[in-house]
Formats: structure tokens, C-alpha cells, sequence
């Protein structure tokens, strides 16, 4: 029994601190009052950050989460504070991220009456969440936090919210805060793992003589890493990754082909055509990695491990699968595979590797690849990648090679502008001791930048590259291949000085990058900066165009190498 | 009821949920995202009360309906969900006509009623409620030869189902 009486939120910030939570991003409000009371009586270790907007809040819990494998809490107030949300909330729900967000709520008798900043978020959100709470009672809050928790963090994970009414909140909590979670519904993995099931996959994977290994984001949330590197090595198989699979395989490895799909390399996707067998490990087959389904691998055998059941066979008949745990899987698979002779297949895509290298002119104005590639170079590569939406963002998956578990952040099934500094912000807190790099588009950044306060504020040592192209980049590249470069509503003319920018706020500093020829300069100088973070206004060139690309809608083995010369013809795929 | 286009893709699903608020929303919206339409819902507490009993009846393709039955097995407030489709379990419906008759009818009505073992549970000078319970084909059986006196009013409850013997529903 707790020693003296609590009430509600000071339960539940209790509760949230014993499951392990350390950071909580939010912006307070009349209904969320006494949660934020509880933050100060409660004497929480729980580290509280103000954001400048509720989408930064989910964003920076999102990156805190991906850049740790841990969540963090989301605290807002009702109404506006929570619609505000949606967005981030969406994002993770997408990407599988933990979360956990708390709302305020009106208070509950006047729940549907239209009360002042009275919004359904738990009717609003409810498609985009793993689950949700209307708490009723403050004596169920103990419980709640902890099944929330719990629920976001283990099989596939996603964010949970936590609406919370006024008088809740406020009134007395007299239940132990210990609490038995009931979840009689909730299995987020099967009870036993299917040995003959693994052992059929076994045998299918020492069959063959062209198998691909696909890794998804999957890996990374079971902490696979290691198993998908050991059964690659003993394979000696060829490994692809999807946007959000960087880094559950190190890029750098010989085995690695990087990422396919519809900006992804030629030899990851060539390799993806060609095999005779994929097995993937925690991927959901999205749609920007098969192209168009019924034509996706034809002819090869297709294997499929998830932890969640409804991803099998959603996109992809898979001829053999198996649904649970990667990493448990994994480790008894190697068990009962040999290594095969793949030596020829590796050859014929390593010169595929060869013949199709990602590239890019150093001349004829400034590259955001340019930019990449040099920053990667310094720095070793031995940073935490941060991007957000757009044509830097297919590049910087393409150039910027990932071989840490939990160093690149990316919001890949959403596909969120404004996401790239908030989640840098999110995990520079989650990894105070490691380099953030950001690389941002000008019309992302400007969709959540109002966080410059927080990053600058907290003295957050990151790095914000904002790739300055003047235009909606990704969405200019589709008009011009697709609906004969007939620009409508893609200029982003009125860009400020992001350099100047920056240095309005204390702490902040800015760079100016215009020359090829200043980039090694311009950037160690930021790397240097260690007073906060450092934003480096990159000028670059207007039009250039992301390559390869497989057209929405296309089967993946009509990929583009390079630029078509043809008109070409309004991509068929959704987006 | 909208038109089919083939029997088999009509599914009937037994849907086993916790007795929370927004059970129901969670499950129709795990439908309407995906373009479904529910034909008929029944929903009431089941012998503990802590849980509810769903059955569900839908029509889809069935590649898309499996989607539908992982999707509604993934949410936290359900237990089981189950396609009964095409087994054989017991498929109870009750249905309420309300029809207009006027007393020179009312023998001929009254037979077909007895023929379906319905029952008059309300009677006027010049209308009946006839109540009939059974299988789907019955209850369209009996309703087909109503209409030959004019159906005021139905009202039907949609499928419930049970397992039979030994087996979970
Ligand atoms: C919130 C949001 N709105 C719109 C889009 C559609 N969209 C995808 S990429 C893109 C252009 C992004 O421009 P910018 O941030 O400058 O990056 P660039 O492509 O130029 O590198 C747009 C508008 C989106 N992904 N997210
Ligand atoms: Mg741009």
C-alpha cells in the first residue's frame, strides 16, 4: 500500500519511472495540469523536455526509442495538444516504434458534450495506435501504465495512449501500485518455436544456389543483428536491407548489397530479380520493395519470419514462413545450415556492383550525395543517421552506410516531412555520448523546426545539414519524369537564411555551404562545434534527380539505372 | 443487404472480446478500413461477463477476409476470433415480420406460419408479428412467402453460431 495517499498522475508517473521510462517529451495544458503537477511533487527521475509542438514531442520520443531500443513518454494536453500528435503517433504505429503517449482529458461527466478543448483522441487515434486507454478510474492507472508499457515494447511494437480525464487524474489513487496486468487477449509471441517449421526452412535454404537474405526492421526490434550476421557468414549468402533494415546487417560487410527497392541500389534489387530463394527476417514486404506483388520474385522460393501473423501473407505468399521472434528463430536455424556454394553467385553480383555503382559528379555545382559521402568519411561513419523526407533521404540511405543496430533513424512506412529534427533531438538525448548526424530537406525542416529551441536550449551537440535544393525536391523529381516537368506547387521560394536562423537562439550555430570545393571545410568545422547544435545551410544544386528508381506501380526488375531518355508515363503505383 | 456476387465469399466470424468500451469501434473499424461491409453483428455478454461473444457476418473476397480475421486477432480486447464459414456448427437466426392481414387472410397466413413453426406474438383486426427462428434459408423461406401479404416491417437478429460439442466457438 502506498504510504500516503496519491492521487492519479502522481500514480502514474510513478508507475511510468518503475517500468523504466527516463525521458517524457510534452507541452502542458489546463487538462494535463496535474499531470505536470505530479512531475514536480512526485520527485520523478523521469526527465521532462518542453517541446515548441506536439508533433516534435512524438517525434523526439520516436527517435529517443529507435536510437535506444527503449521508449519514452509523450505528455500533452487534451484537445489541440493531443490532435497534434496524430502525426508522430501515426509515424511510429508505421514503423513499429514504442511509445507511449498520456493525453489530458476534459473532465469525464463532461466527456461528449462538447467541453472546451474536448477532443475523441482515443476515438480519433484508434487506427493508428497498438492500443489505447480512456482511463475511468484513478485506482486502474497503476495498472494501465504498466500494461501499456508492456504492450508497446514486446512482440511488434508500437505506440500505446493513455487518455487521462481531468478529475482522474486529480482525484485519489488509493490501489496498490503494483498491479497484475489483464491481458488475456495479448500474445505477442507463440508459446513454442516450430522446430519442424525451421527445420523445412533449413532445408530449403541449403538447397539452394541463389538465395538473398532480406533484412527488415524486424531484425533490429528482436536484436537479431548478430544471428542474421552468422547465418549470412555461414551461408556465405548475399544480404539486402529495406530503408529501416539499415543497420540489422553492417552495410560495409562483403555480403552486403544495401538497400533495394525503389531507390535502392541496382545490385540489391538486380540481386532480389535474380535469387532463387528470399528469406526475410523481419520484413513486411512493403510496397516500395516489391513493386507490383504478383510479379515479385516469381520463380523463387519465398520465405517469410515476422513476429506478427497478420503481416503473412498480406503482400506476399510466402512459400514457407514461420511467425515468431527473429532472433529465436534465427539462432536455431544456424543450427541446421551448411555453407553453400554461392561463389559464383556473388560473382555475378559483384559485378553487377561494379557495373552499376551509385555515383555522382563532385563538378558542376554541389551534390547532397557530395555531402554525404564526405561526412561519412569523417566521421567514420560512426554516428546515429538522422533524415527526414525526401530525395536527401533516399540518397543518405543509399550513401550513408549503416552498420550499428540502432544508428539509423528514418521514417520509412509513413514517409513523415518534419520528422528528421525532432527524432535527431530524441536521440541525442537517448545517446548523449554519441554524434547525431541530421541530414534534413529545406521543406522538412521547415515543417518542425520550431524545435531549434529545444535542441538549442538543451545545448544538444547535433548535426543539422539541411539540404537547401529550394524545392519540394522528391515531389519536383516526379513531376519532371512523370508530367513533363510541369512544376506546380513545388517551389519553395521565401527559404530563409538557415544559417542566420540558427544563431538567433542562444547556443546555436550556422554554417554556409556553397562550393564542392568547401565541403571537407565547412563540415569539420561543424563536426568541431561542441556548444550546441551547428546547422549547415548546404546551397545545392536545384534538379538533380534521385537514381535508380523502379516506377510506383512497376514490377522491380524494370528498375532505372540511370535518367530515362524516353518520356516516361504516369507511374500506375500509389504513391 | 447488398448483392452477391458467390456464396462463398459471405463469412460468418465468432469474435471473442473483452466486455470494454471501444471493443466494437476497434472491430468495425478493423472492417470499414479495408472496404468491408458488415452484414449483421450480434453482440452480447458471454457466461463469464467479463467478455463479450461476437458473431459477425461479412462478405469479401477471401483472400482479403483472412486480412480481416489476423487483423481483428492482433487487437489487444480480442481473444479468439473464429471463421465458421465453412463448418459445421449450429447457425441460429430470429426474425420479427410485421404484416398486414386482413381477417379473410389470416388462415392462409397462419399456415404458412405453422409450416415454419412461426409464432404470432402479436395480433390486430388488421395485422400480425410473426416470429420464426432458424437457419438463414429458412427465415428467407418463410419471408418469401409472406410477401405475398404485405410486409409492413422486419426485422432480422443476423446469424449467431455455436460450435458443436467439444469445440470453442
Ligand atoms: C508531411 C508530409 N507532407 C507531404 C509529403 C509529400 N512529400 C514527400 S517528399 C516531399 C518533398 C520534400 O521536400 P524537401 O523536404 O525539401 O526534401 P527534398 O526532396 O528536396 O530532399 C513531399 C512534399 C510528405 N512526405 N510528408
Ligand atoms: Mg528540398
Amino acid at each position: 500500500m502506498p504510504d500516503k495517499r496519491i492521487d492519479g498522475a502522481q500514480a502514474l508517473i510513478n508507475c511510468l519511472e518503475r517500468e523504466g521510462i527516463e525521458y517524457m517529451f510534452g507541452l502542458s495544458g489546463g487538462a494535463a495540469i496535474p499531470l505536470f503537477d505530479a512531475l514536480v511533487t512526485t520527485n520523478t527521475k523521469i526527465k521532462f523536455v518542453l517541446v515548441r509542438h506536439e508533433q516534435g514531442a512524438t517525434h523526439m520520443a520516436d527517435g529517443y526509442a529507435r536510437a535506444t531500443g527503449k521508449p519514452a513518454a509523450v505528455l500533452v494536453t487534451s484537445g489541440p495538444g493531443a490532435t497534434n500528435t496524430l502525426t508522430g503517433i501515426m509515424t511510429a504505429h508505421m514503423d513499429s516504434v514504442p511509445m507511449i503517449v498520456i493525453t489530458g482529458q476534459s473532465v469525464s461527466w463532461m466527456l461528449g458534450k462538447d467541453a472546451f478543448q474536448e477532443a475523441d483522441i482515443f476515438g480519433i487515434t484508434m487506427p493508428v495506435v497498438k492500443h489505447s486507454y480512456l482511463v475511468k478510474n484513478a485506482n486502474d492507472i497503476p495498472r494501465v501504465a504498466r500494461e501499456a508499457y508492456y504492450i508497446a515494447t514486446t512482440g511488434r511494437p508500437g505506440p500505446v495512449l493513455i487518455d487521462i480525464p481531468k478529475n482522474v487524474s486529480a482525484g485519489a489513487c488509493t490501489a496498490d501500485l503494483f498491479q497484475e496486468m489483464d491481458l488475456p487477449g495479448y500474445k505477442p509471441y507463440p508459446e513454442t518455436l516450430d522446430k519442424e517449421k525451421i527445420l523445412e526452412i533449413a532445408e530449403a535454404l541449403n538447397k539452394s544456389r541463389k538465395p538473398v537474405l532480406l533484412v527488415g526492421r524486424g531484425a533490429i526490434i528482436s536484436d537479431a543483428c548478430a544471428a542474421v550476421k552468422a547465418l549470412a557468414e555461414k551461408l556465405n549468402a548475399p544480404v539486402v536491407n529495406t530503408l529501416l533494415g539499415k543497420g540489422g546487417f553492417p552495410e560495409t560487410h562483403r555480403l552486403a548489397f544495401g538497400m533495394l527497392g525503389m531507390h535502392g541500389t541496382a545490385y540489391a534489387t538486380k540481386a532480389v530479380v535474380e535469387c532463387d530463394l528470399i528469406l526475410s527476417i523481419g520484413s513486411r514486404f512493403d510496397d516500395r520493395i516489391i513493386g507490383q506483388p504478383d510479379k515479385f520474385c516469381r520463380n523463387a522460393t519465398k520465405i517469410h519470419i515476422d513476429v506478427d501473423p497478420a503481416e503473412i501473407g498480406k503482400m506476399i505468399k510466402p512459400d514457407l514462413y514461420l511467425v515468431g521472434d527473429a532472433r529465436a528463430i534465427l539462432d536455431e536455424l544456424n543450427k541446421h545450415v551448411a555453407r553453400l556454394d554461392t561463389a559464383e553467385w556473388l560473382a555475378h553480383l559483384d559485378g553487377y556492383r561494379k557495373k552499376y555503382p551509385l555515383h555522382y559528379k563532385k563538378q558542376g555545382g554541389l551534390k547532397m550525395q557530395h555531402i554525404m559521402d564526405e561526412m561519412y568519411k569523417l566521421t567514420g561513419g560512426k554516428a546515429v543517421a538522422v533524415t527526414d523526407v525526401g530525395q536527401h533521404q533516399m540518397w543518405a540511405a543509399q550513401f550513408w552506410k549503416t552498420d550499428g543496430r540502432n544508428d539509423w533513424l528514418s521514417s520509412g512506412g509513413a514517409g513523415t516531412m518534419g520528422y528528421g529534427l525532432p527524432a535527431a533531438i530524441g536521440a541525442q538525448f537517448g545517446r548523449p555520448k554519441d554524434l547525431v548526424v541530421l541530414f534534413c530537406g529545406d521543406g522538412g525542416f521547415q515543417m518542425t523546426m520550431s524545435e531549434l529551441a529545444t535542441a538549442c536550449l538543451h545545448k544538444l551537440p547535433i548535426k543539422i545539414i539541411v539540404m537547401n535544393n529550394h524545392y519540394l525536391g522528391m515531389v519536383r523529381q516526379w513531376q519532371e519524369l512523370f508530367y513533363d516537368d510541369r512544376k506546380s506547387g513545388v517551389d519553395l521560394e521565401g527559404n530563409p537564411d538557415f544559417a542566420r536562423l540558427i544563431e538567433n537562439y542562444e547556443n546555436g550555430k550556422g554554417l554556409t555551404l556553397k562550393r564542392p570545393a568547401d565541403v571537407r571545410k565547412i563540415l569539420t568545422r561543424a563536426l568541431e562545434y561542441k556548444g550546441g547544435p551547428c546547422l549547415v545551410n548546404a546551397e545545392v544544386v536545384k534538379t538533380e534527380n534521385v537514381f535508380p528508381m523502379v516506377p510506383a506501380g512497376k514490377p522491380i526488375e524494370d528498375l532505372l539505372v540511370d535518367p530515362p531518355r524516353h518520356k516516361m508515363e504516369k507511374p500506375t503505383g500509389s504513391t | 443487404m447488398t448483392k452477391l456476387m458467390n456464396a462463398s465469399d459471405i463469412h460468418t466470424l465468432s469474435v471473442y472480446v473483452a466486455n470494454k468500451p471501444g471493443v466494437l469501434a476497434r472491430i468495425a473499424q478493423v472492417f470499414a478500413r479495408r472496404g468491408f461491409n458488415i452484414d449483421s453483428l450480434v453482440v452480447s455478454s458471454s457466461v463469464d461477463g467479463n467478455f463479450s461473444r461476437m458473431t459477425i457476418t461479412a462478405q469479401g473476397d477471401p483472400a482479403g477476409l483472412q486480412q480481416v480475421i489476423e487483423a481483428l486477432r492482433k487487437l489487444i480486447d480480442v481473444l479468439h476470433c473464429v471463421d465458421h464459414t465453412n463448418e459445421d456448427v449450429v447457425v441460429r437466426e430470429l426474425a420479427l415480420a410485421k404484416v398486414k392481414i386482413s381477417p379473410e387472410e389470416r388462415t392462409e397466413a397462419l399456415q404458412i406460419a405453422d409450416h415454419f413453426g412461426a409464432k404470432t406474438v402479436d395480433l390486430t383486426e388488421s395485422s400480425m408479428i410473426l416470429m420464426v427462428t432458424g437457419t438463414t434459408d429458412k427465415l428467407d423461406a418463410m419471408i418469401g412467402l409472406v410477401k405475398k401479404f404485405q410486409v409492413i416491417e422486419l426485422v432480422r437478429t443476423g446469424k449467431v453460431v455455436m460450435a458443436r460439442g467439444g469445440e470453442e466457438t
